[in-house]
């Protein structure tokens, strides 16, 4: 077992343990802190029903932000299409049999690895073009674009121009999954593309990218426009009791 | 008289240029220590305030999903930065939404984040100093609390919940804003946030039955404490003498008299707004809501009905069943509480009104959706009956009306630019600048439709507009209450009663 394998077995126990653990307690904190009055930007749907589309138009389609911004849209949206697409191609590497949606994926991973790093560049351009948004971008906001990047860069290099033994490569993840370690392909656009996607996932609880959980814990977004026919309560506000205090 | 410039209105809207710190010197006037104290707060800025100030951030965060989810999930997308009539109107980049959150997201991050607390000049973390202190003071009072940036933000982060807290802290450790403490404080003393003893008032309305015999012949009734009346009325006090208020009150007694129900204002609660909301303060909220309550108790009403005010509505619709609720005394078959818009529109609806809406026929009306009824509560059954009903209304007693531009109506209307406390002539500057968008809006139908007159249904709006319009070459007298133009229109007959 080469020290390469060891060092980036370890890194992706610590790194999935601090993105597991991490997320899971903003979640926890996201659910169990109070929303004490009714908040939601109007119009909102009257029903739970109601609010579940609005989440999943939010969420799928980014409804908001395509009222907002066009291009921010176009470039956010594409982005996350062709993330989500690559993330459940990766699944290969993870699943034994491979689930039965992943191959059809195939033809689109043509496209998303170039699709994500565009989406990204072009979102990148705003920063540095935009006066507006020049002003607001800190040191983080340009330095998780270039970690999402280089991930995306050093993916499109595997495929098209560095080879890299995927056998072996899911030899290491399951192996990592069931606890009996292979050895990892010693590959420098690998060795980079892992590394960086270690540090996505440990940045991933302490940085904005908690954007992801948050949106679905979003009062604005999340809660049913019936507080004159259902009397919300919650936190400080469900401590008083006004039929008894003659206040 | 001004040493500022009017904005110029354009052919088309442009998203201006950045002129950083263009607003820095706009500072309004800060409470004098005996309205903090009235209202429950340290009458000058506290010993060992930095500190103080945080744990409140801290603790505020820890009772507020919202302020949880919002200070972590913003990414700096822009998406907001050109969505503020501040901004819009002032070119000043810490009036872009999503910089007025950072003023204080920076001291978040810095006392409540790993990532803030380790690598502080990464993430824009900030110590709590006071020149940090100050820069809160000034652009936190540069935000109405519209939540126009909520709209549009991907994650419907709302830079009004974030304004709220950061006045908040403020107050909480000795440093709070005169306009809205004072009001909150005559609100708790006298019932209302002018200060109108109930003597003034009832003879404010005796003279307003005398006015409304004179002109129109009939004894319509202007109620006050009367107990057992079936309808209690909740109305902002700007509608006892402000113009063009007054006429929206003319009108609802007119209503209420065609309608043929009881009716009466109570003394003891003649007021709608409540500022607390705009200082983020609960304590106070709960306290204002409380005196509708007292007062629909005191007088056995079964329905509570709500004038024109935006914030007020907001209150109501979205806060008063949490605050002084349940309202099982009421009668359950109507809202509670009902705009007065939603009752004039089902009277509406069942014929039940008469009018003659030649008597309008000197206008060409647009309507100004206001920001709180607009986006932070409802009227009548469906999502976005706010925007029907009010509307509704007009056409029913108007023959001529245009609607202004979609970008600028509905959910993605312009605040009038004096919201959320900041209807003070010590930020005339903020609220002129602040107004530019909706001016535009306005010239444009002006220009394209020979718009006469500008409808609202919120007394902080039709203030505004009143004080602003000039600055734009207007007619001050451009803005009406939808009940004044229903009060022009409505016919009634002495037999009624």
């Amino acid at each position: 077992m080469s020290a390469v394998t060891v060092l980036y077995a370890l890194l992706f126990y610590a790194a999935t343990a601090i993105l597991v653990i991490g997320v899971l307690r903003k979640i926890a904190i996201y659910a169990r802190t109070p929303q004490p009055l009714k908040i939601p930007t109007t119009p909102a749907p009257t029903t739970r029903l109601g609010v579940a589309m609005r989440m999943v138009r939010e969420v799928t389609v980014f409804e908001s932000l395509f009222k907002s911004s066009k291009w921010t849209w176009l470039f956010g949206w594409v982005f996350h299409l062709c993330l989500f697409v690559e993330l459940l191609w990766h699944l290969r590497y993870f699943t034994e049999p491979v689930w039965f949606f992943v191959p059809l994926l195939h033809w689109f991973t043509t496209f998303t690895g170039f699709g994500m790093v565009a989406g990204l560049l072009g979102l990148w351009s705003r920063r540095v073009l935009v006066d507006r948004v020049r002003y607001i971008s800190g040191p983080s906001d340009h330095l998780m674009l270039a970690l999402l990047v280089a991930i995306g860069g050093s993916g499109i290099a595997m495929r098209y121009l560095a080879h890299t033994d995927i056998v072996a490569l899911k030899a290491f993840f399951l192996g990592l999954m069931r606890f009996s370690w292979q050895p990892l392909p010693n590959d420098p656009a690998l060795l980079v593309h892992l590394a960086l996607v270690a540090l996505l996932m440990i940045v991933f609880p302490v940085s904005k990218l908690l954007h992801a959980p948050g949106v679905f814990f979003s009062p604005t977004r999340n809660q049913v426009d019936n507080p004159r026919e259902k009397r919300h309560v919650a936190g400080w506000s469900a401590q008083y009791d006004n039929s008894k205090s003659d206040a | 008289m001004a040493n500022f410039e009017t904005p110029a209105l354009r052919e088309y809207p442009v998203i201006p240029l950045l002129r950083a710190d263009s607003m820095a010197h706009s500072r309004t006037f800060v409470a004098k220590a005996e309205y903090q104290t009235a209202i429950g707060f340290p009458g000058e800025l506290v010993e060992n305030w930095e500190q103080k100030a945080v744990d409140k951030l801290g603790e505020l965060v820890s009772k507020s999903r919202a302020l949880q989810v919002f200070l972590d999930s913003c990414v700096k997308c822009g998406a907001c930065t050109d969505k503020c009539h501040y901004f819009l109107g002032t070119e000043d980049p810490k009036n872009m939404p999503v910089a007025r959150q950072d003023l204080l997201r920076s001291v978040y991050r810095r006392y409540y984040t790993f990532a803030g607390k380790v690598v502080p000049w990464l993430v824009g973390a900030r110590d709590m100093t006071k020149d940090v202190l100050d820069e809160w003071y000034n652009y936190f009072h540069q935000c109405s609390q519209c939540r126009r940036c909520s709209v549009y933000c991907p994650y419907g982060i709302d830079t009004a919940e974030i304004s709220m807290a950061a006045r908040d802290i403020m107050d909480s450790v000795g440093v709070g804003q005169r306009y809205s403490n004072e009001i909150i404080g005559k609100l708790h003393k006298i019932g209302n946030n002018l200060g109108l003893p109930e003597p003034a008032l009832a003879n404010t309305l005796e003279g307003l039955e005398e006015d409304v015999k004179d002109e129109t012949g009939v004894d319509v009734k202007f109620p006050l404490d009367v107990k057992g009346a079936e309808i209690l009325l909740i109305t902002p006090s700007a509608d006892f003498f402000a113009e063009p208020h007054i006429d929206g009150l003319i009108g609802y007694a007119k209503v209420f008299h065609a309608a043929g129900v009881s009716w009466t204002l109570s003394s003891y609660a003649s007021e709608a707004a409540n500022f607390s909301m705009f200082i983020g303060s609960h304590d106070n909220l709960r306290k204002v809501a409380l005196r509708i309550r007292k007062a629909a108790l005191d007088l056995g009403v079964k329905r509570i009905i709500v004038g024109e005010c935006g914030h007020a509505w907001r209150v109501a619709y979205s806060f008063w069943n949490t605050l002084a609720g349940p309202f099982d005394f009421l009668d359950p078959r109507y809202p509670i509480p009902q705009h007065i818009c939603e009752f004039t529109y089902d009277l509406i609806q069942k014929g039940a009104l008469t009018f003659d809406k030649s008597a309008n026929d000197d206008k060409v009306v647009t309507f100004h959706d206001s920001c709180n009824v607009a986006r932070a509560s409802r009227m009548g059954d469906m999502p976005g009956g706010q925007f029907v009903i009010p509307r509704e209304v007009i056409k029913a007693v108007v023959n001529n009306f245009v609607d202004m531009s979609p970008e600028t109506t509905q959910e993605a209307t312009f605040c009038c630019g004096g919201g959320g406390g900041l209807l003070t002539d010590d930020l005339l500057e903020l609220r002129v600048k602040g107004a530019m968008p909706r001016m535009q809006a306005l010239n444009e139908v002006v220009k394209e439709n020979g718009v006469t007159h500008m409808a609202a249904i919120c007394a902080i709006c039709k203030a505004q507009f009143t004080k602003v319009l000039p600055y734009y070459k207007f007619e001050m007298g451009m803005i009406q209450s939808v009940h004044g133009l229903v009060s022009n229109a409505i016919r009634l007959t002495p037999a009624d009663k």
